[in-house]
């Protein structure tokens, strides 16, 4: 968004971003009450396996990203792709369509998985609003965080953000799909924090081994 | 029809991801934990060892014979 609207102007880009704000508003005010119909168990096991799915992905992605089997996601690079992209396409009069769609898919991709966050952990609580208002105040906070360096959020450590984030959501995805599978927890909700630093150990582990091989991997090809 | 399919792929993408191994393997834990929990054992234990088991598995096949440096 930042790369668009740098390049070719704010006005369409912010119409983009205004739009795809309204449709994931429009996907949890719908959502989420759809969701509360369910039975309470039904619903752990459904938002338990499905945090389970997303929470693994990011896991998984994390670990090899940390490891150094998967590169590191260059958001500086990526900025500069865009905005070359962006520069070099032509504009007509009136809405710049190409900067508007731009800003529209990036922002209602990326916001979906935040809206699927909000939407499983505020119905499964029952507190749709609390989800809403913290994920809206991350939201200011990152496009604050935007206007005053105005440039790429690179400095921001993003692979360990989704390696923490990733464990949260695969332990929340155990517990509530454990949960609505009619398992008792021993410790009761005491048992997630136990998942979360379980799991944090096991993916710290894993990704130190998966790196020290790697390197001795590196070592034994350069002696060969 | 092409709207269709590229709709039912982002779907995919989105939910099961990289690796379909993963999603199917949480699915057959959670299944297995629904079977034992009705034949009366509180199986909280299954959850959290076959995700290790997953997520591990799903490693190992990543990085196998792989080295990026």
């Amino acid at each position: 968004m930042l790369a668009v609207g740098v390049t070719r102007g704010w006005r369409s880009t912010l119409g983009g971003v205004g739009t795809a704000a309204v449709v994931l508003a429009a996907f949890v005010v719908v959502l989420g009450p759809a969701l509360a119909l369910i039975p309470i168990d039904s619903l752990r096991l459904l938002v338990g396996a499905l945090l389970l799915a997303f929470g693994l992905q990011w896991l998984r992605k994390a670990i090899l990203r940390s490891s150094g089997y998967k590169p590191l996601h260059d958001e500086a690079e990526a900025f500069a792709q865009e905005r070359e992209l962006a520069r070099g396409t032509s504009r007509g009069a009136g809405t710049d369509w190409y900067a508007f769609t731009v800003a529209f898919k990036g922002v209602l991709l990326e916001g979906l998985e935040v809206t699927f966050i909000v939407v499983t952990f505020g119905s499964t609580q029952g507190r749709l609003g609390l989800a809403a208002a913290a994920a809206l105040a991350a939201v200011i906070l990152v496009i604050l965080g935007g206007a005053l360096i105005r440039g790429p959020l690179e400095r921001v450590p993003e692979n360990s953000i989704k390696f923490v984030v990733g464990v949260l959501l695969t332990s929340f995805g155990i517990f509530w799909g454990a949960e609505g599978a009619g398992v008792t927890w021993p410790g009761s909700d005491l048992a997630i924090p136990a998942l979360v630093a379980g799991l944090a150990l096991v993916s710290v582990v894993a990704s130190r081994h998966l790196r020290r091989r790697r390197i001795a991997a590196g070592l034994a090809e350069a002696h060969a | 029809m092409r709207y269709l399919r590229s709709f039912g792929v982002f779907w995919w993408d989105f939910v099961v991801g990289d690796d379909w191994r993963v999603a199917a393997g949480v699915a057959c834990a959670l299944a297995a934990t629904v079977v034992l929990v009705h034949w009366g054992v509180n199986a909280w234990w299954l959850l959290p060892a076959a995700v290790v088991l997953v997520l591990v598995d799903s490693l190992r096949r990543a990085t196998n014979g792989r080295d990026p440096s």
